[in-house]
């Protein structure tokens, strides 16, 4: 099947969308958790096919958002030590840190280089044996393999240049912090990617404990919508499930490969989430037997004081208790191109999605 | 943030370039051709109206499938003449050149400027040649300024100021190709495509809309920061709006693809041999079968209209039929994480 086609066509479209609207009695909230569904839902304009009652909430699922200010101070403090090259995927480069950015960091004289894959970084430490190659390892289950994978790679390789500053997180105990907060959610859409690795085991406690419904969703319109078909179903007839409308990619036991690798090099410790605070065992370090590439263990660097959000509320747009709009900030005093807090940055921000597409 | 320095982004064609030609440029050298900002100056000299532009050409690789920085230096000219309404007739090339570079890559380079050129009816009759240290520059820049004749009914197109509700907006063919056969052609990215850049002169192209129809009411060439660069440049600020046709916009499939791999919307993708134009509706279908019977205009097509309602704002339909705001590329555009 041809994604840019069959899952995007028109008639299709239209027939589950008259299908929820046949279903849907009741107003339901529905929150998408991943980054990548937020900028499908914008980009298509879903928001604008739905009834009224049903109401789409962006939560916690933008890697780049969540991550703490200081670690994009303490990069770029990496960035300046002597021999070092910076390694990371696009998106971080032009988070704002407390008084600089990458990009900014770039422009002075760093070398700071744009990668695809973890591999490349590896390919440029073998390059530069002379040189302290960093790798920022940001996002979910779905980029944590891929760095286990990179070290484990460097340990094979027997480099002694190659580092990785982990910022890895799990989305489940921010799945759950929500439901503490008491932000009013009557479902999620679950996380397509991270589910690809973990399965679906993971969210069980959400339907069993917390009584709400998981669908596991992929990131074109159909399957979006068939997510919330499913959703509406379940709320409709009072029977949360954990269910998969992915399972082209998707299944209930996952990358079992992946998961083993990711075990080997990391362990869960406490972490902070922008908008939740710590989170017990909701990130990811490198393990003890892995020091020697953990860039966190062999470097010592000075970082500046991490500066407050101020009149930024990413952190109550990342919970879904305000839309981006209602921030005073939102496109004045922070926009795509000069932006304040990381939602404005990631292009799959929920505030850089709103701006950028702004769905009717 | 406060920006101190230079980004990448600033010449990115999107909301940064924007603002520093915006904030810097004009606000030192105003004056009323200047303040104008269309592809080309208007210069009323001797009765006549010259159209007058300028451009610079630092790509990166400097030959990639489709062409070469010498193809650009010549269509980027004569394009930005020629979407003005001109028929341009005279270039200047400049060249900045790094020790060390092959004389033989430069002749290709050279030889293709000559032959688009030709091909466009223009003659190269000034140059200058300057020669910096290794490592000072990239291997080759161009600079490349043109003027050419607007005809007395043509003025009002760079402005745009004779736009009704109702216009066709129309494309010459497919959006992005330019951009992603030079990204695929990036040593870091290792993907092999057939995408070839959609490089070429549009003066040709442009007169034969015109044999068929004087009712182009606007045109632009949609080059870096790609078609939605252009679409806002149209409804920003204006009395009216822009709807689009997201379904109608032709884009080749090894384009979508890469942009969906990595992130990017087709939109906002640099092209070299665009051009859209807003047309009265009466004459839309004539002028895309005169598009269409042209080498360069192939897949042209109707790809949205000009309307009443939301004043200021472009909308697009989306391919599934949902609605959402067009909007310009903010930086350089970033691969995505995951």
């Amino acid at each position: 099947m041809k994604l840019n086609t069959e899952f995007r066509d028109k008639a299709t479209v239209k027939n589950l969308v008259k299908a929820i609207n046949a279903l849907s009695t009741k107003p339901i909230t529905l929150m998408e958790v991943c980054g990548g569904h937020t900028m499908s839902i914008q980009k298509f304009g879903i928001p604008s096919l739905l009834p009224k009652n049903i109401k789409l909430i962006s939560g916690p699922g933008c890697p780049v958002c969540v991550t703490d200010r200081k670690y994009i101070d303490q990069s770029i403090a990496y960035s300046r030590m002597s021999n070092a090259i910076i390694t990371t995927y696009g998106d971080l480069i032009r988070v704002p840190g407390s008084s600089s950015s990458l990009e900014n960091e770039r422009a002075l004289g760093r070398d700071i280089r744009i990668v695809y894959s973890i591999l490349d970084a590896i390919k440029i430490a073998e390059e530069n044996p002379d040189k302290k190659i960093i790798f920022l390892g940001i996002g979910f289950e779905t980029t944590t393999p891929g760095s286990a994978i990179g070290i484990l790679t460097a340990e094979n390789k027997g480099l002694k240049n190659f580092f990785l500053y982990s910022a890895h997180k799990v989305m489940p105990p921010a799945m759950s912090a929500l439901i503490d907060e008491d932000v009013k959610i009557d479902g999620y859409i679950g996380p397509g990617h991270v589910s690809a690795i973990t399965g679906t085991g993971i969210y069980n406690f959400i339907a069993e404990e917390l009584g709400l419904g998981v669908v596991i969703a992929g990131f074109e319109p159909l399957d979006l919508l068939q997510a919330i078909l499913m959703l509406v179903k379940q709320f409709e007839s009072g029977k949360p499930a954990v269910e998969i409308a992915y399972s082209r990619v998707v299944n209930h036991e996952g990358n079992l490969i992946a998961q083993q690798k990711v075990n080997q090099v990391f362990e869960p410790r406490d972490d902070w989430w922008r908008g939740l605070g710590i989170l017990p065992d909701s990130g990811l370090g490198i393990r003890s037997e892995y020091a020697a590439f953990d860039a966190e263990n062999v470097f010592e660097v000075e970082v500046e004081p991490t500066k407050k959000d101020g009149a930024c509320i990413c952190g109550s747009v990342l919970k879904g208790i305000a839309k981006p709009f209602e921030c005073k900030l939102y496109g004045k005093g922070c926009t795509p191109m000069d932006p304040v807090g990381p939602c404005m940055v990631s292009s799959e921000g929920a505030c850089h999605a709103f701006f950028k597409y702004q769905s009717l | 943030m406060k920006r101190e320095n230079i980004l990448l982004g600033h010449g990115s064609g999107g909301k940064l370039t924007h603002d520093l030609i915006d904030k810097l440029f004009v606000k030192y050298f105003s004056n009323e051709i200047l303040d104008a900002q269309g592809d080309s100056s208007i210069l009323p000299i001797e009765g006549e109206q010259i159209s007058f532009t300028t451009d610079s050409f630092v790509v990166n690789p400097i030959f990639f499938p489709g062409g070469n920085i010498g193809n650009l230096a010549v269509a980027g000219t004569v394009n930005d003449l020629a979407v003005s309404g001109a028929k341009p007739l005279y270039l200047s090339a400049a060249f900045i050149l790094e020790e060390g570079f092959s004389l033989s890559e430069l002749e290709i380079i050279v030889k293709s400027m000559a032959d688009d050129a030709k091909a466009a009816g223009v003659k190269i009759v000034t140059g200058d040649t300057k020669v910096v240290e290794r490592g000072h520059a990239d291997k080759v820049f161009i600079n490349t300024s043109g003027i050419g004749i607007l005809p007395k009914n043509r003025m009002h197109i760079s402005s745009g100021k004779n736009i009704e509700i109702g216009d066709k907006i129309i494309i010459n063919g497919a959006i992005g190709d330019h951009g992603m056969a030079v990204m695929a052609q990036r040593n870091d990215l290792n993907i092999t495509s057939e995408m070839v850049s959609d490089c070429a002169p549009l003066n040709g192209l442009i007169d034969a809309a015109f044999a068929v129809s004087e009712d182009i009411k606007f045109m632009r060439d949609a080059t870096r920061g790609g078609l939605s660069s252009v679409l806002t440049e149209l409804f920003e600020g204006k009395s009216f709006g822009v709807e689009i046709e997201e379904d109608a916009i032709p884009v080749h499939d090894n384009v979508l693809g890469m942009c969906e791999l990595l992130g990017f919307d087709p939109m906002q993708v640099a092209n070299e041999g665009k051009v859209v134009m807003v047309v009265k509706a009466e004459k839309a279908e004539e002028i895309v079968l005169a598009l269409r019977n042209h080498t360069l205009g192939k897949e042209a097509a109707i790809i949205g209209e000009i309307t009443v309602s939301h004043p200021g704002k472009g909308w697009i339909i989306t391919t599934i039929g949902g609605k959402r705001v067009i909007d310009m590329l903010a930086g350089e555009q970033l691969p995505r994480i995951c």
